[in-house]
């Protein structure tokens, strides 16, 4: 006995032998999979009404039911994870080059260039990001086109001062002063001995950038904004099926179980690649 | 030492554990300490020597680390390793209080140096705000800290390094303990600092008879300030006795190899001496007596027994085959 | 007082953020394509008005110039008025504050009552089942969505128990708190999940901090350590943590009005945006983006007040 004073020092464990990163990537491929064979998996076309069968509740026939126009639940679920997935794939890859292209421009040039990149950057970040996003779309007009435009517009920032900040901290390091004092040019030291250090934070990031990317999304469809009706994604479901939650509990219900575990995918991945590289956010 | 025994360690060891087995950290260690007596732990860095003190306030840095043996009696007979959180509550905040290196991160940052003291005072005497306020500030007053009524307002980070090692005595002494460890307490102080602090703690031992551990690498301040000496060498204690005796007449070999190292004040123009080699890790403990790799009186018997602590002289005990002053004897 | 200081100098250094919201807030209403008075007007309006406006505006003038009429008429504090309901935007979006700020306050409560002691339940029994369980919660809470999280708490709390209005904000104050609830609770359990992650990990620190075990050799029990000297020490950096995430908040805040159709003004700008309301979309954008950098002001003020050692 050492006494409830001591603390203990073991690494984080979680339950049996399931790391998160085993977990995490066990969950995105499974959806990668339904997203690849949907035409497969899905039972029914996702965009076919069915009179017949409007409004029913889970059964043998529709395993999550149906939802006011008849079209079977399950099948748009299945047919959504392409457009979330799509989501949250394309919503990062923006934003992460263009910041990745910025902050490493700003960070490595420092000077007048980086004072311009960081005022911007702190301009766009006093804006709170969906209400930016929104009056982008606003401009352009809704469409998940728009979303990724608006996307790429505010989410850019996040990227641009992590590399940045990456950049500094590495620009004064033994290894980038030894590379230039082999007399590399700068283009070269930036992108084959700076880089690939600097980028390994951003990869971290971008996976629990994902999870903001993927409900923002899901969020502005609901709000009407991103992706357009009848095209089956999991915020314009929720939305769809908001108005009938005193009768019809599932059609709103079994889209959103479906963004929580994808996004937990991507949490998970965030959490257990931060562990292994030892990256904190 | 003329005073009662006031906390005996009887047998004392620590032991680390994880998947790859069971380490000694502390072996079989043993002292004693009398009322107003000022013990002096020296050794090198990771010999043990605040170990012990974390050991026997039972707060070990680590739920790895764990006593597996030996005693810590009180005046009272009781054993510390034994006593439940209450009691050791009781112990810890008024029969042992405890300072350390590094008093800006030992102290909390944002809570006032009034406040802590205070709090202690209130937890553990049961007093009121006013009073435990009101003794609060003659404590401040006890350990030479000026204009007391505006400081206790003040946080750790806006003293200066000695006042703030003051502090940290003033929050241990809060509840008028019997006994004080004092962790390497003056190693990061400037040597003037270092020496008021000494000071202090030298009239606090003379006017409220308390008893102090002083944990240090410091031989130079175990001569000035301590009465007995106990000097460890991984994890085991080699040699115990009162200060003029270890110091003068060194019996173990290691002991005998710090004294040379200390650079003395006599205006010696050449090299301080050094001991060869590094002291070994816990993982990779020596058989026999733990010193025999540096050592240079070391025999087959060294390398194949642990030498025993033994009492040669009344009051001053060594673990060596082969102790120093008998070598130095039979040369003669 | 000097560690206040900042308070005098900083609204001076914000001077370049502001001016950075109103460029790019005038931007974005100018890019829209066609003639601005009829953008600015809607579809339905009189040659008279769009006079009036051209005139207010200077859209005959170049560019720079109008950014410096845009600018003139923001001190004065007209935004322009809304094609929708008639009056002038700042006036429109004074009415719609309260909602909001009830909205965003209670989360930030709500979140706090509920982070605060899931994260110490895990930093205490860090390994046990408690803090295994705590943890998977966050981790799946961060995933929530917090528009179907709200409809999911409606079915519970107001379709099957009946506990709460489904929708609506109320007059009296006790009504509001009845109305307020589960739009609160929604926010603040998305944001509870962020604060309990990062708690929990500043309480483990905390924990095993020299000033925690100089507490504890000072004879005072653990949970007197854990809640005077490890959790005063861990709310530090949620301070901060919480103004960084007022952005998030907000835009939290603008689809649970939508979907609890509270008269706030995240109901404001998603109605100018279906409406092309577009002087009710710039300013209400506007006056989010200010309300972030004053968020951002207060919490440091705040985090001055309750940690002694920093200085801006």
């Amino acid at each position: 006995m050492s006494g409830a004073a001591t603390i203990r020092t073991r690494r984080i464990c979680w339950p049996g032998k399931v790391t998160p990163l085993v977990l995490g990537a066990g969950i995105l491929i499974a959806w990668l999979l339904v997203a690849i064979f949907a035409p497969l998996l899905a039972p029914y076309d996702p965009i076919y009404q069915d009179a017949a069968v409007r409004l029913q509740p889970p059964t043998w026939a529709h395993p999550l039911g149906t939802d006011n126009f008849g079209r079977d639940i399950l099948s748009r679920v299945i047919w959504a994870a392409r457009i979330d997935l799509q989501i949250a794939v394309f919503g990062v890859v923006f934003p992460f080059v263009i910041g990745t292209v910025a902050g490493s421009i700003s960070g490595f040039f420092g000077g007048w260039v980086d004072t311009v990149f960081m005022r911007l950057i702190d301009v766009v970040l006093a804006f709170p990001f969906l209400v930016l996003m929104l009056a982008i779309i606003t401009i352009i007009g809704p469409g998940l086109g728009s979303f990724y435009i608006a996307m790429a517009l505010v989410g850019w920032v996040s990227y641009a001062r992590l590399i940045r900040a990456q950049f500094l901290v590495l620009k004064n390091s033994d290894f980038a002063m030894a590379a230039v004092s082999l007399g590399y040019s700068n283009t070269r030291v930036m992108f084959r001995h700076i880089m690939p250090n600097a980028i390994l934070s951003s990869v971290v990031f971008s996976m629990s950038d994902a999870v903001l990317v993927l409900l923002n999304g899901a969020a502005i469809s609901y709000l009407g904004l991103g992706v357009q009706p009848p095209v089956a994604e999991w915020g314009v479901m929720i939305a769809e099926g908001q108005g009938f939650i005193t009768t019809a509990w599932w059609i709103t219900t079994f889209p959103g179980i479906a963004i929580v575990t994808l996004a937990m995918g991507f949490s998970l991945l965030a959490d257990g690649l931060g562990e292994a590289f030892g990256v904190r956010e | 030492m003329t005073g009662a025994r006031i906390l005996s360690v009887e047998n004392l060891s620590v032991a680390y554990e994880d998947a790859g087995g069971s380490y000694n950290i502390l072996d079989d260690v043993s002292f004693t300490l009398r009322k107003g007596e000022i013990l002096g732990i020296v050794g090198e860095s990771g010999s043990g020597k605040s170990m012990t003190c974390r050991a026997l306030m039972r707060l070990l840095p680590s739920s790895r680390l764990r006593e597996t043996g030996g005693a810590v009696r009180l005046e009272d007979g009781r054993d510390v390793l034994g006593l439940s959180q209450d009691e050791l509550s009781e112990v810890r905040g008024r029969r042992i209080g405890m300072i350390f290196q590094n008093p800006a991160s030992h102290l909390d940052p944002v809570m006032s140096i009034g406040r802590q003291i205070a709090e202690s005072i209130r937890y553990h005497r049961k007093l009121g705000r006013t009073e435990a306020w009101a003794q609060m500030l003659d404590i401040l007053r006890q350990v030479g800290i000026p204009d007391p009524e505006s400081r206790a307002n003040a946080y750790t980070h806006e003293f200066s390094g000695g006042m703030r090692q003051r502090a940290m005595i003033a929050v241990a002494l809060a509840c008028d303990p019997d006994i004080l460890i004092a962790d390497e307490p003056t190693t990061a102080l400037d040597v003037t600092v270092q020496a008021q602090i000494l000071r202090l703690l030298q009239q606090l031992r003379d006017e409220r008879g308390l008893s102090i551990i002083f944990i240090t690498h410091d031989l130079g301040v175990v001569y000035q300030l301590c009465d007995t000496v106990a000097v460890m060498y991984a994890g085991r204690l080699c040699e115990y006795g009162p200060k003029h005796e270890v110091i003068h007449h060194p019996r173990h070999h290691y002991t005998a190899g710090l004294v040379a190292c200390q650079p003395s004040s006599e205006g010696g123009t050449g090299l301080v001496p050094t001991i060869p080699g590094q002291p070994p890790s816990p993982r990779d403990m020596p058989m026999g007596c733990r010193f025999h790799p540096r050592c240079g009186a070391a025999d087959a018997l060294c390398a194949a027994r642990q030498p025993p602590l033994e009492e040669s002289q009344p009051g001053h005990s060594c673990a060596c085959h082969h102790p120093a002053d008998l070598v130095a004897e039979a040369e003669a | 007082m000097n560690r206040y200081r900042f308070v005098l100098y900083r609204p001076i250094q914000l001077i370049p953020v502001l001016v950075g919201i109103s460029v790019i807030t005038f931007v974005l209403v100018r890019s829209i394509p066609g003639d601005p008075a009829r953008v600015l007007l809607g579809p339905r309006t009189t040659e008279s008005a769009l006079a009036r406006v051209r005139e207010q505006f200077g859209l005959d003038e170049p560019l720079w110039l109008q950014y410096f009429y845009f600018v003139k008429n923001l001190f004065k504090g007209e935004l322009g008025k809304s094609i929708l309901y008639k009056v002038d935007v700042l006036k429109l979006i004074a009415t719609r504050i309260e909602p909001t700020l009830v909205l965003v306050i209670g989360s930030v409560l709500l979140a706090l009552l509920i982070a605060t002691p899931m994260a110490a339940i895990a930093a205490r029994r860090r390994g046990s089942w408690a803090d295994h369980l705590i943890r998977i919660i966050s981790t799946a809470g961060l995933g929530f969505p917090a528009f179907w999280l709200a409809i999911m708490l409606i079915l519970l709390f107001s379709v099957q128990l009946g506990w709460f209005p489904v929708t609506g904000y109320g007059r009296t104050f006790w009504d509001k708190v009845h109305h307020m609830t589960l739009p609160c609770l929604t926010t603040g359990l998305a944001l509870a999940a962020v604060l309990t992650r990062n708690l929990r990990a500043s309480m483990l620190a905390e924990l095993q901090s020299d000033q925690a075990t100089a507490a504890r050799a000072r004879g005072l029990p653990e949970t007197f350590v854990f809640w005077r000297h490890v959790v005063p020490n861990s709310l530090v950096p949620t301070v901060n943590l919480l103004a960084v995430n007022i952005g998030w908040l907000i835009s939290g805040s603008v689809v649970i009005e939508t979907v609890f159709a509270i008269p706030g003004m995240g109901q404001l700008l998603v109605r100018g945006i279906f409406t092309r309301d577009y002087m009710v979309v710039q300013g209400v954008a506007m006056v989010f983006a200010c309300a972030t950098v004053l968020v951002n002001f207060l919490a440091d003020i705040l985090t001055v007040t309750i940690d002694p050692r920093v200085k801006l």
